[in-house]
């Protein structure tokens, strides 16, 4: 059931970005381009987004559970850290080079087009990198942790 | 603002807010794209069947509009392949390193009131807002 949900969500949302223009990337560079003809449709999107995410979400805080599912997965960090924006900060580079995010760059897989392939991989390996260099420096310092214990 | 669409804008955004909130009381799971297309990169078997569900209804999205005669163009993207792969790479990595992308911290970020989100999405906005500006205006792209 719940995997019916998930696609159904997934379509909703490929309509949205859809209807909305969002999944071209000229669309969206006519939003960021502030010195240039500016569009501002995306903060039109952004803000009625909101305007239903902000009560949608308020409603499921009051449910114990979701409807599919045991428990509800929510980010459990808080604090404001350098990963996070430093992060944002790269991510936004790469946004603002081509004028695809995550979303839109999945979606525009169903026209096949060459470039949008091209950067869906790269996208997948800047996500493995990410998490081989996490993974490899969690190792380092468990073999500091380790080295330190036996020295004492 | 020739290009304005507000009215489009305005419909598409309720439909990416609805799917945020069907997705998170459905399955619990917040509907951030990067996160979720992440999650399957990893060998670990587990927790795979919702992301695929929810990335194949986001590729269905266009080839069924295209079907109904409203079908997507082409995205127009740069010609010069370095770019591309730099701008996948740095989005990769950024939204890893970041936990989130203009979805994940943009839509339900924010409308969890998350200080992280809020700050990721100001974050992201103003890099990618100078990107364009160099890119577009003193590079002359």
């Amino acid at each position: 059931m719940w995997i019916i949900a998930a696609l159904l969500c997934g379509l909703i949302f490929g309509a949205g970005l859809l209807i909305s223009g969002m999944v071209q990337p000229t669309k969206v560079l006519g939003f960021l381009d502030i010195f240039g003809a500016w569009d501002p449709s995306l903060a039109v999107v952004m803000a009625a987004a909101l305007a239903v995410s902000v009560p949608g979400f308020r409603l499921a805080d009051r449910n114990a559970q979701p409807w599919f599912a045991a428990q509800y997965f929510r980010p459990g960090k808080s604090g404001i850290d350098l990963p996070l924006v430093a992060g944002a900060a790269l991510f936004g580079i790469g946004w603002g080079l081509v004028g695809l995010c995550p979303g839109p760059a999945l979606e525009s897989l169903a026209t096949l087009s060459p470039g949008v392939i091209v950067f869906v991989v790269a996208m997948a390996a800047g996500m493995m990198a990410h998490d081989a260099w996490q993974q490899s420096r969690l190792t380092a310092q468990r073999e500091r942790l380790l080295a330190s214990a036996t020295d004492g | 603002m020739a290009n304005f669409t507000p009215v489009s804008a305005a419909i598409g955004g309720v439909l990416i807010g609805l799917s945020a909130v069907l997705l998170m009381l459905s399955t619990g799971r917040i509907a951030g794209t990067s996160g979720i297309f992440s999650g399957l990169l990893n060998l670990r078997g587990e927790d795979k069947g919702w992301r695929i569900a929810f990335i194949a209804g986001l590729i269905l999205a266009p080839i069924l509009a295209g079907l109904i005669g409203y079908g997507m163009a082409q995205p127009k993207l740069p010609s010069n392949w370095a770019v591309i792969i730099a701008a996948g790479l740095l989005v990769g990595f950024g939204t890893r390193l970041g936990g989130g992308c203009t979805s994940g911290h943009g839509i339900c970020g924010i409308a969890r009131l998350s200080p992280r989100s809020i700050a990721a999405t100001i974050v992201f906005m103003v890099t990618a807002v100078i990107t364009v500006a160099v890119t577009h205006h003193v590079l002359g792209g």
